[in-house]
C-alpha cells in the first residue's frame, strides 16, 4: 500500500521544533552508526558490515562496473579497418535517432560496403545500449568506461568515426 | 477457355481454365510463395516454391503451371505442402551468402519473407557452400549483379527475351554451378533495364544508382504519375522523411513503376525511373525581383502584388502566357480562367520537347511532357494551336508583348537577350533556378509533380491522378493556389482551396472531363469523355 503523499501540513509539522529534532536524530544515527563501524574494522571486528565511504571523485574515481554503458568504439579488423558495415541496425533501433551513417563502396570487394560517416551525438544519446544489441558485426560497443562527456558547443557533443576508432582494440575490462 | 469451378482450400472460386492454380489463387487474395512466375512474363516453372497438393494426383505440382479443371480440390496449406514448401526454400538457401546487412534487398527480399513466414528452420548444410567468383560487378548503366545471392529464377532473362526483346541475359553453367550474367562482351543496354531488379525477387539485382543510398525500411511511399512523357507511366515515390538537412536536402530516393495494366503493366523506362533529381536540387525556393543592387528575395505575397500590379499597368493582349505541359489539369484550367477569361491575356503552349523526342514501340512517347494532351483539351486546341518555340521572338514583336509569363520553359541567352531589346518584361513561373529564372524580371516558385494533388491526361485520354509525397519547399506551391493568390492581388473573385475544388469546375465546362469525379479516379486512371 502506497502511503497517500500530501503537502498539507498537520498541527505537529505546524509547530516546527519537533520535525527539526526528528531530522537531527535520523542524521546522527546514520552518522554514529558508521562511526561506530569504521572504528570497529580499525580493529579488525564487523568484517562483514560495509561502512560508508566518500569517494573523491574528480581526483580519485570509483572503480567502474564491468557492465557499465560508456562511451562507445566501433571495433577494428586485423588490418586496422572498422569492423562496421553500414547495415544501418543501429542507426534504425537508436530510440533517440542520435547515430547518423552514411554508406559507402569499401575497396575490398569481399567486404562491399562501409561507413563513410558514423556520427554519434552524445547530447542526445541516451545510453540504452540497443545498438550495441542490434550489431550483427560486433562492431559498436559501449565498453570504453568514458562517462564524462562534455564541451562547451552543441557540435562538440557530436563524435565522429575517427573518435569512434580512436583505440587500440584491445578488450577494455577495468582492471581492479 | 470456359468457367469452372475449383476447391482452394476448402473455399469453392470461379474461375477459367487459362488460368493456372497460382493466378487463381492470388486473383482471389490467397497468396502461394513463389519466386519464378511473374504475372507479365511467361511461366518457367523452375522454383520449385509454389508447389500444391492436388487430390487426384500422388505427387505436389507446381501451381504457376498447372492450369484449372473443373471440381479440382487444391491444397496450399496443409502440413504435406508446407514441409516440401520449406525443404524447397532450404535448397535455395544452401549456397546463399547470408549477406543481409550490406545486401540492399534487406527489407524487401522474397527469401527474407518467405524464410519468416514458411522457413524458420536451422540450416542442416554441413558442406562448404559454392562460392561464386566476384563479389557484386556493375553489368549495364544502372544494374549490379551479385552472382552470389541469385537463385536462377530467370525472371530477369525472361524479361530480356520477352519484354526488351534485346536478350542480353543468359544462364550459364548447369547444377549449383549456375549463374546469371549478360553473354560476354555485351552489357546490359536497354531503356528498360533497371526493371529487371524490380523483378528480381532477390538481392542478386540491385541498383547502382540506389546502392547504399538508403535502407529500404527507411522509405516511405505516395502514388504518382510519371512526369517524363506523354504516355503516364503509374510510379511510386519513395522518399525518406528522415533528417534530409543531412543528405543536402535529397528526399526523394528512387521511383518505382506501379501497376496499371491499362498503361504501363508493371515496366517502367530507365529515362523516367532515373529522372527525379530536380525535385531536390536546384529548386526555385522564393520569389525573387530583378533591382538595381541584384536580386531581392521577396515573401510570395509581395512577389505576387508586383505581378498584380505589372498586370494592371499593361493592355491585357500585350501579355502573353507561355504554358506548361508540365501543369496538371487543375492548373492548366486556373491558368485558363484567370489568364484566357478573367483578364483576357495572350495564352499560348510552345511545342518545346512535344514532337522532337524519340519514342519506340512500348512505353517511350516522342512528347516528354506528361499532360500535353490535358492542356490542348482544356483550351480547346489542336497540336496545330502550338506555338513554335522558333517563332516566340516573331510572336512578341508582331504582338508588341510587354509582358512575358514564362511557366517552366527553358529560354536560351539568345532569347532572353532579344526580349531585353523588345523591352518586353520576363516573369518566370518555375520549379528550378535556371537562366530564364536568374534574369526574369520576376521569378514565382512552383511546387513539383511529387509535391503536389492534380491530374494528367496522358497521350491516350486517361485521366491518372497523383498525390503529393511530401510539402513543398520554401514558398513553392501549385499554380492554381498561385493564380488564386494573384487574382486577389487584381481583386478578382477567384479562390480554389483545393486541386478537387478546381477539377469540379472544369468537370462542368469541358465534355471531355464531364464524367469524371475527382475523388473517384480509382488507382489505374479512367478515360475521359472520347
Amino acid at each position: 500500500m502506497h502511503k497517500k503523499v500530501t503537502n498539507e501540513l498537520n498541527f505537529w509539522h505546524r509547530i516546527y521544533v519537533p520535525e527539526v529534532i526528528r531530522g537531527i536524530w535520523i542524521t546522527s544515527v546514520h552518522f554514529f552508526t558508521n562511526l561506530g563501524i569504521h572504528i570497529l574494522h580499525v580493529f579488525g571486528m564487523a568484517k562483514k558490515h560495509k561502512g560508508m565511504v566518500t569517494f573523491q571523485y574528480p581526483e580519485d574515481p570509483r572503480p567502474p562496473a564491468i557492465r557499465l554503458r560508456a562511451r562507445h568504439r566501433l571495433m577494428k579488423r586485423a588490418n586496422g579497418t572498422t569492423r562496421c558495415v553500414a547495415c544501418m541496425m543501429c542507426e534504425t533501433i537508436c530510440p533517440a535517432h542520435c547515430i547518423y551513417i552514411v554508406a559507402e563502396e569499401d575497396p575490398d570487394p569481399r567486404i562491399e560496403k562501409r561507413p563513410k560517416v558514423f556520427d554519434i551525438n552524445l547530447g542526445l544519446c541516451v545510453v540504452c545500449g540497443y545498438c550495441v544489441e542490434a550489431c550483427p558485426e560486433d562492431a559498436i560497443r559501449m565498453d570504453t568506461y568514458i562517462v564524462e562527456t562534455s564541451s562547451y558547443s552543441r557540435d562538440g557533443m557530436i563524435i565522429t568515426l575517427e573518435d569512434l576508432m580512436n583505440h587500440d582494440n584491445q578488450d577494455m575490462y577495468p582492471r581492479h | 477457355m470456359e468457367k469452372v469451378t475449383i476447391t482452394l482450400n476448402g473455399q469453392q472460386i470461379e474461375t477459367t481454365t487459362d488460368k493456372t492454380v497460382l493466378q487463381t489463387a492470388l486473383d482471389n487474395g490467397i497468396h502461394i510463395p513463389h519466386y519464378c512466375y511473374h504475372p507479365g512474363l511467361s511461366i518457367a516453372g523452375n522454383c520449385r516454391m509454389c508447389l500444391v497438393e492436388i487430390e487426384g494426383i500422388p505427387k505436389l505440382q507446381i501451381s504457376c503451371n498447372t492450369f484449372c479443371r473443373d471440381g479440382m480440390v487444391v491444397h496450399s496449406t496443409n502440413d504435406r505442402v508446407r514441409k516440401a514448401v520449406r525443404q524447397v526454400l532450404e535448397f535455395l538457401l544452401i549456397n546463399h551468402p547470408l549477406d543481409c546487412p550490406v545486401c540492399d534487398q534487406a527489407g524487401e527480399c522474397w527469401l527474407q519473407i518467405y524464410y519468416m513466414t514458411v522457413g524458420q528452420y536451422d540450416s542442416r548444410f554441413t558442406g562448404n557452400k559454392v562460392i561464386k567468383h566476384k563479389k557484386a560487378t556493375p553489368i549495364g548503366k544502372w544494374v549490379m549483379l551479385d552472382q552470389e545471392r541469385c537463385i536462377t529464377c530467370s525472371r530477369c532473362v525472361r524479361f530480356t527475351r520477352e519484354i526488351s526483346k534485346t536478350n542480353e541475359m543468359v544462364i550459364f553453367n548447369r547444377g549449383d554451378h549456375c549463374e546469371i550474367n549478360t553473354y560476354p562482351g555485351r552489357e546490359l543496354e536497354n531503356r528498360y533495364s533497371a526493371n529487371i531488379m524490380d523483378i528480381c525477387p532477390v538481392g542478386a539485382l540491385t541498383c547502382r544508382d540506389f546502392r547504399f543510398k538508403c535502407r529500404v525500411w527507411y522509405l516511405e511511399s505516395a502514388d504518382s504519375i510519371c512526369p517524363s512523357c506523354a504516355r503516364g507511366c503509374n510510379i511510386v515515390i519513395h522518399h525518406n522523411p528522415h533528417r534530409p538537412h543531412k543528405r543536402n536536402g535529397a528526399r526523394v530516393m528512387r521511383l518505382k513503376p506501379r501497376y496499371n495494366p491499362e498503361v504501363n503493366k508493371w515496366w517502367l523506362c530507365d529515362d523516367g525511373r532515373y529522372n527525379y533529381r530536380f525535385i531536390d536540387q536546384g529548386r526555385l525556393r522564393h520569389c525573387s525581383v530583378l533591382s538595381p543592387t541584384g536580386r531581392e528575395q521577396l515573401y510570395l505575397d509581395e512577389g505576387l502584388r508586383r505581378l498584380a500590379e505589372l498586370l494592371r499597368q499593361t493592355p491585357p493582349r500585350q501579355t502573353l502566357l507561355l504554358l506548361s505541359a508540365h501543369s496538371s489539369n487543375e492548373e492548366a484550367f486556373a491558368a485558363r480562367r484567370l489568364f484566357d477569361q478573367s483578364l483576357g491575356c495572350l495564352c499560348k503552349l510552345p511545342d518545346e520537347g512535344v514532337f522532337t523526342g524519340d519514342q519506340d514501340d512500348f512505353l517511350i512517347r516522342e512528347d516528354k511532357h506528361p499532360n500535353t494532351n490535358g492542356v490542348l483539351r482544356i483550351f480547346g486546341w489542336q497540336t496545330s494551336d502550338l506555338l513554335p518555340m522558333a517563332d516566340l521572338l516573331d510572336f512578341v514583336a508582331q504582338k508588341n508583348i510587354k509582358v512575358l509569363l514564362v511557366n517552366r520553359h527553358e529560354l536560351s541567352a539568345d532569347i532572353l537577350g532579344q526580349l531585353d531589346q523588345l523591352e518586353c518584361r520576363l516573369v518566370y513561373l518555375g520549379t528550378n533556378v535556371t537562366p530564364a529564372a536568374e534574369a526574369a524580371y520576376l521569378a514565382v516558385p512552383l511546387a513539383t509533380f511529387a509535391e503536389k494533388e492534380g491530374t494528367f491526361t496522358n497521350c491516350d485520354g486517361r485521366v491518372q491522378k497523383f498525390s503529393p509525397a511530401f510539402l513543398a519547399l520554401g514558398d513553392a506551391a501549385p499554380e492554381w493556389e498561385i493564380y488564386s493568390r494573384l487574382a486577389q492581388h487584381l481583386g478578382l473573385e477567384q479562390a480554389f482551396p483545393s486541386a478537387a475544388e478546381v477539377f469540379e469546375q472544369l468537370r462542368t465546362g469541358n465534355p471531355f472531363f464531364q464524367k469524371l469525379e475527382f475523388h473517384e479516379i480509382g488507382a489505374f486512371g479512367e478515360l475521359g469523355a472520347p
